[in-house]
């Protein structure tokens, strides 16, 4: 599998990351992927049976806070690094999303 | 002055022998003399530093008392939030940032009295082993300009090493603080995982991460990491784990502890000047009065290909928050939503982050989800029950903290599968979360070499306790670089 990357297979991981490549990118990274996934594939030798998966060392140990009320983030403060912002509305403005 | 340890430094002030803004003075006018060569700082905060130090000094002459790092100069990350102050992870998705909200590590280290000096110079989003991935350049280690300082806390530990700051902040995500350490020649602590808040802390891979100290001394580090510690209601992972007087534990003696070595997996590809410190320094240590014995980490010969699985999946989930809407750099082209998107993100992201975002993505697609990611995190349980066997026969593991000495600038960077094997002896504290420092333990033709010690969850004492009995009887660290 990892062996056989293809530009095609970089193309779709690029657009699944919102990442737009140049065409020199893509034949890098396809290089570059194949070879790391290559040496990433002896893992698939290891004898996982039964074996449950880390995703947190600490998973057991309940740490939430109380639910109590607390102030958050002013929205002048939250607006302020946007790139661009309804300052007065207290919202983010994006590119048209539909059509366009 | 900035020869001395931060607790000396701390001391002195509160005794009067010198003011606070004195030793800001050096520290920055050594800074603003130092960056020209060495590109340690991405931004030097003297206006907010002097007048932090002045805040010392006045408190001090109207007799109120002092934290314990009152009027010590520490750089941080440029990965940690500070209110008002520039935080760009070294990307150029994050040129512009302005934190509207401080870190918790940060607030902790002001409220102990702490003078921030500016923020250090790392691989962008802390990936890479090198600070050649910084959208600002690299840093060049003190010890040997044509060398990479390690990273990607490279800024960190080459400002700690040339004696611009008195200690450091770092991150350290597969090894981040304690390469930099040992490739300039300091102490880098990575505590375990949920001892720090990472509350403020620009997220690359959420289940590694951790903050942690870069200082000269194992006892500086103790004292940091005493403020740093502890819970917080603004990070769920940190944890409530009861936080020791690190500085009660530095007893000087290591007589009766177990040191563990993998000698099975200390093997190939390692360097003959970094074995010769090794080994010298466990037979120190053994002299000392510890005990050298041999373990097995049967499955840490997998780490690397389960860490950059791991960590790029983590990142890319992390990363998609950098979409140019609400902080950083956007793309200015007239297309639509996801055309903005991308754009930006092409532009913003680096070649590492853009590879690992990537990787990170294939292998959390559909179809390869098992065969890469799922297996990782089985295997990290077998990583986790390796150490937990080896941690019944020994106290602490020992092994060098680098293959090998500081690399040179450009040596590794046509081959991102080669920069990744740097990290072969780092990565498996962050995947089983354990605590680990690197201190330095000798040289190989002027070039620093670094001893790793790992511990168990939560045992940074031992670790600490070791480092420094071990600094009592060495000099490695009073060494100065030559620049």
């Amino acid at each position: 599998m990892a062996s056989a990357l293809t530009i095609a297979d970089v193309e779709r991981i690029a657009a699944l990351a919102q990442l737009e490549l140049t065409a020199d990118e893509k034949v890098l990274f396809t290089r570059q992927l194949a070879d790391i996934l290559a040496y990433a594939e002896q893992v698939q030798a290891i004898d996982t049976s039964g074996v449950p998966a880390t995703a947190h060392v600490h998973a057991r140990e309940g740490m939430e806070r109380a639910d109590e009320p607390r102030a958050s983030l002013p929205v002048a403060d939250a607006l302020a690094n946007a790139p661009d912002a309804a300052l007065d509305a207290g919202l983010f403005r994006v590119p048209r999303v539909i059509g366009g | 002055m900035l020869d001395f340890p931060a607790r000396a430094i701390r001391d002195d002030i509160a005794a009067g022998r010198i003011s606070a803004t004195e030793v800001c003075r050096a520290s920055l006018a050594r800074i603003e003399s130092l960056n020209p060569s060495l590109n340690a700082f991405n931004h030097i905060a003297a206006g907010r530093a002097l007048a932090r130090a002045a805040d010392v000094d006045r408190m001090r002459a109207g007799g109120a008392p002092l934290g314990p790092l009152a009027g010590v100069p520490v750089a941080l990350k440029d990965n940690l939030c500070v209110r008002g102050m520039r935080t760009t992870a070294s990307s150029k998705i994050l040129d512009t940032f302005i934190p509207p909200y401080d870190a918790t590590v940060v607030r902790r280290l002001e409220d102990a009295g702490a003078v921030i000096v500016g923020k250090t110079n790392c691989d962008e989003f802390a990936m890479g082993s090198s600070n050649e991935n910084s959208a600002y350049g690299p840093v060049r280690n003190p010890w040997a300009t044509d060398r990479t300082p390690g990273g990607s806390s490279g800024g960190s530990a080459a400002a700690v090493a040339a004696r611009a700051a008195a200690a450091a902040l770092g991150s350290d995500t597969g090894g981040s603080i304690r390469q930099p350490a040992s490739f300039c020649g300091v102490v880098g602590l990575k505590p375990t995982y949920g001892r720090v808040s990472r509350y403020g802390l620009l997220a690359f891979a959420s289940s590694l991460d951790q903050i942690g100290p870069l200082t000269r001394t194992a006892s500086d580090a103790a004292l940091l990491l005493g403020v740093l510690a502890g819970p917080d209601p603004a990070d769920a992972t940190a944890s409530r784990h009861p936080v020791p007087d690190f500085t009660a534990a530095l007893t000087g003696d290591v007589k009766g502890l177990r040191i563990g070595i993998p000698r099975g997996f200390v093997t190939d590809g390692v360097d003959e000047g970094v074995r010769r410190a090794f080994d010298e320094a466990l037979d120190r240590l053994k002299r000392e009065g510890a005990s050298l014995i041999d373990v097995e980490l049967p499955h840490a010969r997998y780490a690397i290909p389960v860490y950059y699985l791991v960590a790029t999946a983590e990142a890319s989930s992390n990363l998609a928050r950098y979409d140019g809407v609400r902080y950083g750099h956007r793309a200015s082209g007239n297309g639509n939503l996801k055309e903005m998107y991308s754009q930006t993100r092409d532009e913003g992201f680096g070649a590492e982050v853009k590879r690992r975002i990537m990787l990170g993505t294939y292998v959390l697609s559909a179809g390869y989800y098992d065969a890469f990611y799922l297996k990782a995190q089985q295997v990290r349980t077998l990583l986790r029950q390796d150490y937990d066997a080896a941690f019944e026969k020994v106290d602490v593991v020992a092994m060098p903290t680098s293959p090998t000495p500081p690399f040179r600038l450009g040596e590794k960077t046509d081959d991102p599968l080669q920069m990744y094997l740097a990290d072969v002896f780092t990565v498996s504290a962050n995947l089983a979360g354990l605590p680990a420092i690197s201190v330095p333990c000798g040289f190989s033709e002027r070039l620093p070499i670094g001893l790793q010690l790992t511990g168990r969850l939560f045992d940074e004492a031992t670790l600490l306790r070791i480092a420094d009995a071990y600094q009592r009887v060495t000099d490695w660290h009073t060494q100065s670089p030559p620049v």
